[in-house]
């Protein structure tokens, strides 16, 4: 069980921003402060001796125990010193599940982000454009993944079938493409009024 | 005339963190403003030409449930916005309440291409977490299954996408190859798409008798189709001229967006992971990797193709290092006892118990597991407390990834390049929406 050499440089840059590493199954896990995480991020990416210039996922982990902060995962990687590390951040559930968003760093993260704000519920402060991607807009129910989601969903199958039936066809177009399309002034009067208010879809 | 946003005061999907609502692009054509109640905000002259045009989800040319909403200029595309979810299953939830073998079966319907890779996936993941060194004879059937899978999965990529670029021919030729991988694949597990191949510790099933010369035909008369597919795409006008220079993406623009697996070596970039994160003794094969040089659509396709012979010198070697043995790991708290056993011997019989009960039982910890997909690279991440539930069971789908870089890809291209840019994308919704 050999530590990633990158966590000697990291503390000593960080200090005490890092808050404690250990090693899994082989694998480095770095837990940094949630102030400093998008520094960390930077400063692996650009360090020629670093080099972490891939991001190969961004997601996150609820445990069993509800005591136990929520964590989000950076899982990088260098390409050229085909190395790996994997750096966390503990999110107290008492607190806005926050953290910055690595979007200016890496493109990849746009849809990684988003996915995970859509089942965890975390919000990537700066990301450019953080709404649901999996589920859709209108979805009332939660963050599928959250230990407190039940696995068949908050609402009664009843009501599930309920929203679905009554699902209504202009919240399957976004405003923002509605916006875009010709048919906006065609569209009844009344549903311009419903999207200009904002009310799209059907929410319950 | 270029695309501009501005702030309006209206609901959007841009949404920021605290459910402030941000920017609606301008581009409402050009009647009168005033209707809209919102004065000033709409630009006259901007927008008059866009028009927006609804792909999918259900288009045979999105190959599954993708639905994208380009923004034309003519007929040159401004944007794309792709909607997806309309598979979403929640497999990852599903997981953490299903043991470490039953969450097998999930794994086929991500990748439905290549089940048998994903399988193979996800054993390694569970072994890395647990760390279990399989048998020799395991290790090879798994390289087997991958490179079957490989194989299968870019014969359907090379097929659909030759009909989306208007040559239907090799879409008959490449099925045909397929349905005899898929025969083979039917005869070790029983099923063409539920193949639930692996366990944690070894495999469902060795392969059954004189199944290793039906392989051994294959890899003698497939390199015959390749040819001919090799001749009828690679210097064909119409080919080269609806691939080349489209969808390019440069080294660094790969990098930035993630991309792995062909998408990746085809704009210049040496990293697959059999390669640089050997895993199953692929260190050991003779093979090569293709590495493109544009990035465009066309070397994409040279890299898949070429992709396909090395498979299929993978699949000679291995078959050439299958030497009978077991299949299974020797250990009854990972790996079910044989039934003769589990009905004679006190011993295997509480194990068969336990292991049917209560499942296998990794140690407390956390493991990334990458392997090299068809589509990509292909990682699971599992987390365990200690119980023969998953605390969390992540899926890295190279699809979802891959796919995320389209809009960046389809900037400034043909209508009709959408459609070709999307294909060489090669995406299996059923891993997109997981």
């Amino acid at each position: 069980m050999t530590v990633s050499p990158s966590v000697a440089p990291l503390r000593e840059t960080f200090g005490g921003a890092i808050e404690r590493h250990l090693v899994s199954c082989g694998d480095t896990i770095v837990y940094v402060a949630r102030a400093r995480i998008h520094e960390a991020l930077a400063w692996l990416k650009a360090t020629p001796e670093q080099d972490y210039n891939y991001l190969t996922d961004v997601t996150a982990v609820e445990y069993r125990d509800p005591e136990r902060p929520l964590e989000v995962v950076w899982q990088l990687r260098s390409l050229g010193r085909r190395a790996d590390l994997r750096l966390k951040v503990a999110l107290d559930k008492r607190a806005p599940l926050e953290v910055p968003t690595a979007t200016d760093l890496w493109r990849g993260a746009d849809w990684l982000e988003r996915e995970v704000f859509d089942m965890f519920g975390i919000t990537f402060t700066g990301h450019p454009d953080l709404r649901r991607i999996l589920m859709w807009e209108t979805y009332a129910e939660g963050f599928p993944l959250r230990k407190d989601f039940p696995l068949r969903g908050h609402f009664s199958r009843a009501e599930q079938t309920r929203q679905a039936l009554a699902a209504n066809p202009e919240a399957q177009y976004s405003l923002e493409e509605l916006s875009i399309a010709e048919t906006f002034h065609e569209l009844p009067k009344d549903m311009r009024e419903r999207l200009q208010r904002g009310e799209r879809g059907f929410i319950t | 005339m270029s695309t501009r946003t501005i702030d309006m005061a209206l609901a959007t999907p841009g949404m920021n963190a605290d459910g402030q609502l941000t920017r609606v692009p301008l581009g409402v054509g050009g009647t009168n403003t005033e209707e809209y109640g919102v004065p000033g905000q709409y630009d006259e002259d901007f927008g008059a030409e866009h028009m927006l045009v609804n792909i999918g989800p259900q288009h045979p040319a999105t190959h599954g449930v993708l639905r994208l909403v380009v923004e034309l200029e003519g007929e040159t595309v401004k944007r794309v916005i792709p909607h997806i979810g309309y598979l979403h299953s929640g497999f990852e939830k599903l997981g953490e309440y299903r043991h470490y073998n039953q969450i097998v079966p999930l794994t086929d319907r991500t990748d439905y291409l290549a089940p048998m890779a994903n399988n193979v996936g996800f054993a390694l993941a569970v072994e890395k977490l647990m760390g279990i060194e399989i048998t020799e004879r395991c290790r090879v059937l798994r390289v087997i299954a991958c490179e079957m899978s490989r194989i299968i999965s870019h014969l359907v990529w090379l097929g659909t996408t030759g009909i989306d670029l208007g040559a239907f021919t090799p879409f008959l030729w490449s099925f045909q190859e397929r349905e005899r991988v898929y025969d083979l694949q039917e005869a070790w597990t029983g099923a063409r798409l539920t193949t639930s191949l692996t366990r944690v510790g070894g495999m469902m099933a060795d392969i059954p008798d004189g199944w290793e010369q039906g392989l051994r035909d294959f890899t003698r008369t497939f390199p015959k189709t390749l040819r001919e597919v090799d001749t009828m795409f690679t210097r064909n006008a119409i080919w080269c001229g609806r691939t080349q220079g489209v969808g390019i993406l440069s080294a660094e623009e790969a990098i930035n967006h993630s991309l792995s697996g062909p998408m990746l070596r085809a704009s210049g970039v040496d990293y697959d992971v059999r390669k640089d994160r050997p895993y199953l003794g692929y260190d050991d094969y003779d093979f090569d990797v293709p590495v493109g040089e544009h990035g465009d659509i066309y070397d994409r396709y040279r890299v898949r193709l070429e992709e396909m012979w090395q498979s299929t010198r993978i699949l000679e070697q291995a078959l050439d290092r299958l030497k009978p043995g077991p299949i299974n790991i020797d250990d009854p708290r990972v790996v079910l006892p044989p039934k003769s056993r589990a009905m004679s011997d006190m011993e295997a019989m509480i194990f068969h118990f336990k292991q049917v009960m209560e499942g296998v039982k990794p140690p407390v910890g956390e493991a990334y597991m990458g392997i090299e997909n068809p589509k990509g690279e292909l990682g699971y991440y599992m987390v365990s407390d200690g119980t023969a539930k998953p605390v969390r069971w992540r899926i890295r789908p190279p699809s979802f990834i891959n796919l995320s870089s389209l809009p960046r890809m389809c900037e400034g291209a043909l209508l009709s390049d959408v459609i070709a840019i999307n294909a060489s994308v090669d995406i299996v919704m059923g891993e997109v929406d997981r």
